[in-house]
C-alpha cells in the first residue's frame, strides 16, 4: 500500500497536468515564487520577529520594482531565443534616462515653461526612439558586419555608461516632471481603489473571453477540448488571482504625510480624506501592457514566427527567404526600444536620472529570461515566463533586502541562483525531450 | 522517347548557368561550370562528395553568391544573390540538411516565409494547419503528427515537409539535394513517383546525387562534374552506367556524352 500510494499519486498529477495543459515549467516557477515569498516571511517572522514579505506594502512595492526589469525581460526572451545575448541594457537605460532628464529638465522648460502637459509627452518619445535607434545601431553592427552580439554589448555597456556621465557631467539630473513622475508609481501615480477594481473587472473578463473562444477554436477545428472541470479551474484560478492582486493592492493605503499632503492641496480636513487606497501602480498597467504586447507579437505575427524559426535554426531560416540581418537589426531595436520604456519607469520611479541608474540590471533581466525558460541554444522561451522571472528575481533581491542580507551576501545569492536556474533548465529538458 | 522531343535543343532552357565560378578561401568549389535544364526534365547531377554539384546548385537556389558567371532563366538574364530572388524565378530547393526550423512544427515549417495572414496581418495558423493536412494527405498519408515541433519527427516524415514545402508554391524548377538519403525503400519509390509525376507537369528538375543508382533510371540527362569542373553531360539513353562511372571516378567523356571543361583529356 505505503509503495504504490506515491505512484497514483504521480499518475493523478499527469493526468492532472495533461487535462489543464498546464506546463510543468509554470508551475515550477509559481512553487519557486511561492517558496521565496513564504520563506522570506517566516525568516522575517522568527529571526526578525516581524514577517515584512507578505505585507500589501511590500507585494505593492515589488511589483513597483519588478516593472522595469519585466519590461526589458520581455525584449531579452527575443534576443536570446535568436541566439543572441544583450548585455547593454542596464547602461542604455541609464543612458536613455539620462537623455530624457536633459530633455524634461534643461531643454523643454527653456521652450514649454515648466510643468507643461506635453513635457512628458515629448520626454517619452524621445526617450523610446533613442533607446530603439542605439537598439538597431547595435543590431546593425551584429547583423551586417558580423561582430558576436556578446562583443557589441559589452562595448555598449561601457560606452553608454560612459556616454551618460559625459552627458550629465556627472551630475544627477532632477527633479522630472510631475506628470512624468507618475509613471513611476508612487501614491499619486497609481489608479486607486475604484481604477483597480475596474481594471481587475476588465481582465478577468478577459480571461474568462479569452477561455470560450479558445474553446470554440478547438470544436470549430475539431482539435482536443480541456474536460469541462479543467477549463473552470482555469477560469476560477485565473480570476481568483486577479482579485486577489486587486484586494493586496488596495489594502495598501496612503502613508499619513502624503494623506496630510493631499488634504492641505485640497483644502480639506486629514479626517474627511480618510482612507485611500494606492490600488494598481502605473508601471505595473505599462509592464502589463507591454507583455500582452511582445506575446501578440511574439505568438501571432509574422515578426515572431520568424524570431522563433531564426532560433530554431538560422541556416534554414535564411534558406527560406527570411532577411535575418534585418530581423537582427529588428530585434535588437525593438530590445532598446523596450529598454527606453523600463528607462522611463526607472528615472520617473526616483523621479530623477541618476548616473547609476540601471546598474546590472543586464543580469537581472538576462536572468529573468533564462528563470522563465529561455533557451541558450535558442528556439526556445516565453514572454509571460520572463516576465514570472523577472518577479522571481525581483523578490528575492527584496526579499533580501527586507531581512537585511548584507549586500555582497546578496549579490552572490542572486549568482547562484541564475547558475542553478540554467542548470535546472538543462536537466528539464533532457528528461521532457 | 517523348521526353527526347521535349528537351529538343531549339527550345529555351528554363535554366541555363554559364561559365559559374565561386572559390573559398582560394579553393575552386566550381570552376568554370555550365550546364541547362530543360522544362519537364530530370537532370541528375552527378559526382563524388566535394566535387562541387552542392556548391553549384546553391549557386542557382541562392544560398551563395557566384564569384563569376551568368545564371538564365527562360533565356533572361537573372540576378540571384539570395534565397528570396530564387523563389521569386519560381526556384525551390529541397536541401540535403532539409532546412527545417525543428522547434516550430509541419505547418510553420512548410509556410516559412510566406505565412497566411489573417485580414489583420496576424499569422492564420488553423489555415495554414489546413492547407498542410492536404498536401501532407497526398504526399505521405501516415503523416499525422501536425502539433510536434519537426525536431521530434522521423528521417522519412521530416524529409516529407522538405518535399512539400518545395512543390506546394508552384515551383517551376526544383533541385533536390540528396532527396532519398534518409529515406527507406517504399518512401523511394514513392519519391520516384513524385518525380515522375511533376515532370508530367513541365517542371524541371535538378537530382543531386553521389549514388548513380539513385539516380540513373530517373534522369533525363546526366551532368557530372569532378573537382570542381564538369567532366561532361550526356543523355541517359546514349550511355551506360558504368560510363558515367568512369565519368564520375575517373573523369574520361565516353562517345556518347559531350565533354566539359574537366573532361580528362588522355
Amino acid at each position: 500500500m505505503a509503495d504504490q500510494q506515491p505512484e497514483f499519486k504521480e499518475r493523478a498529477l499527469v493526468r492532472f497536468l495533461r487535462a489543464t495543459e498546464v506546463d510543468t515549467r509554470l508551475l515550477g516557477m509559481i512553487g519557486a515564487l511561492l517558496l521565496i515569498w513564504i520563506g522570506f516571511h517566516l525568516y522575517g517572522h522568527f529571526v526578525n520577529g516581524y514577517g515584512a514579505f507578505l505585507t500589501p506594502r511590500n507585494l505593492w512595492n515589488l511589483s513597483v520594482q519588478t516593472s522595469s526589469i519585466a519590461v526589458m525581460a520581455t525584449g531579452m526572451v527575443l534576443v536570446i531565443v535568436t541566439r543572441h545575448i544583450d548585455l547593454s541594457v542596464g547602461s542604455l537605460l541609464g543612458f536613455t534616462a539620462m537623455i530624457m532628464g536633459v530633455v524634461q529638465v534643461w531643454i523643454l522648460p527653456e521652450f514649454l515653461g515648466l510643468g507643461h502637459p506635453m513635457t512628458w509627452v515629448i520626454t517619452v518619445i524621445v526617450g523610446i526612439t533613442f533607446g530603439a535607434l542605439i537598439g538597431a545601431f547595435q543590431g546593425a553592427l551584429i547583423a551586417y558586419l558580423n561582430i558576436p552580439a556578446f562583443i557589441v554589448t559589452l562595448g555598449g555597456l561601457l560606452i553608454w555608461r560612459g556616454a551618460s556621465y559625459l552627458l550629465a557631467r556627472g551630475e544627477t539630473i532632477a527633479p522630472v516632471d510631475q506628470t512624468f513622475s507618475l509613471i513611476g508609481g508612487g501614491p499619486y501615480g497609481t489608479i486607486g481603489a475604484v481604477g483597480s477594481w475596474i481594471f481587475g473587472g476588465l481582465v478577468c473578463l478577459a480571461i474568462i473571453a479569452l477561455l470560450i473562444s479558445g474553446r470554440r477554436e478547438r470544436i470549430k477545428f475539431g482539435f482536443t477540448t480541456r474536460p469541462m472541470w479543467a477549463e473552470l479551474l482555469i477560469g476560477a484560478i485565473g480570476t481568483g488571482v486577479v482579485i486577489g492582486a486587486v484586494m493586496v493592492m488596495n489594502a495598501y493605503p496612503w502613508p499619513k504625510g502624503i494623506i496630510k499632503r493631499y488634504a492641505a492641496e485640497n483644502n480639506m480636513d486629514v479626517a474627511d480624506v480618510g482612507v485611500i487606497s494606492h490600488g494598481f501602480a502605473i508601471p505595473i498597467l505599462v509592464a502589463i501592457a507591454v507583455g500582452i504586447a511582445m506575446t501578440f507579437l511574439a505568438t501571432r505575427t509574422r515578426f515572431g514566427r520568424y524570431v522563433f524559426a531564426i532560433g530554431g535554426n538560422p541556416e534554414a531560416a535564411e534558406l527560406a527567404g527570411i532577411d535575418t540581418k534585418k530581423m537582427t537589426m529588428k530585434i535588437f531595436a525593438l530590445m532598446g526600444a523596450l529598454t527606453g520604456i523600463a528607462a522611463v519607469i526607472a528615472s520617473a520611479r526616483l523621479k530623477s536620472a541618476t548616473l547609476a541608474l540601471g546598474q546590472f540590471d543586464e543580469l537581472y533581466v538576462i536572468a529573468a529570461a533564462v528563470i522563465g525558460g529561455t533557451s541558450f541554444a535558442g528556439g526556445i522561451g516565453t514572454i509571460y515566463g520572463a516576465i514570472l522571472g523577472a518577479l522571481v528575481m525581483q523578490s528575492l533581491q527584496s526579499g533580501m533586502v527586507l531581512i537585511g542580507f548584507d549586500a555582497a551576501i546578496q549579490q552572490m545569492v542572486v549568482g547562484c541562483v541564475l547558475v542553478l536556474a540554467v542548470f535546472l533548465d538543462n536537466l528539464y529538458r533532457r528528461k521532457s525531450v | 522517347m517523348e521526353n527526347t522531343q521535349k528537351t529538343a535543343v531549339d527550345q529555351t532552357p528554363l535554366v541555363e548557368m554559364k561559365d559559374i565560378s565561386i572559390s573559398f578561401g582560394g579553393v575552386h568549389a566550381v570552376d568554370n561550370a555550365s550546364c541547362e535544364l530543360y522544362p519537364g526534365e530530370v537532370v541528375g547531377l552527378l559526382g563524388h562528395n566535394g566535387a562541387g554539384k552542392s556548391t553549384l546548385i546553391k549557386i542557382l537556389s541562392g544560398a551563395y553568391s557566384r564569384d563569376s558567371g551568368q545564371i538564365f532563366i527562360d533565356g533572361k538574364e537573372a540576378t540571384i544573390t539570395n534565397p528570396r530572388h530564387a523563389k521569386e524565378f519560381g526556384i525551390e530547393t529541397i536541401y540535403q540538411t532539409l532546412a527545417l526550423a525543428d522547434n516550430v512544427d509541419a505547418a510553420a515549417n512548410l509556410y516559412l516565409g510566406r505565412e497566411i495572414l489573417t485580414r489583420w496581418g496576424t499569422l492564420d495558423d488553423a489555415a495554414m494547419e489546413a492547407e498542410t493536412r492536404k498536401v501532407m494527405n497526398r504526399l505521405n498519408p501516415n503523416f499525422t503528427r501536425f502539433k510536434d515541433p519537426v525536431a521530434q519527427l522521423s528521417g522519412g516524415q521530416r524529409q516529407s515537409v522538405a518535399i512539400a514545402r518545395a512543390i506546394h508554391f508552384n515551383a517551376r524548377i526544383l533541385i533536390m539535394d540528396e532527396p532519398t538519403a534518409a529515406l527507406g525503400p517504399a518512401e523511394t519509390e514513392q519519391v520516384g513517383q513524385l518525380i515522375h509525376q511533376l515532370k508530367a507537369d513541365g517542371i524541371g528538375i535538378f537530382l543531386i546525387s553521389h549514388d548513380i543508382h539513385d539516380v540513373f533510371d530517373l534522369a533525363d540527362r546526366v551532368v557530372v562534374m569532378k573537382n570542381g569542373a564538369v567532366v561532361g553531360s550526356a543523355k541517359t539513353s546514349d550511355v551506360s552506367k558504368d560510363e558515367v562511372l568512369g565519368m564520375i571516378i575517373l573523369g574520361n567523356c565516353p562517345p556518347g556524352a559531350t565533354p566539359g571543361p574537366g573532361a580528362s583529356t588522355d
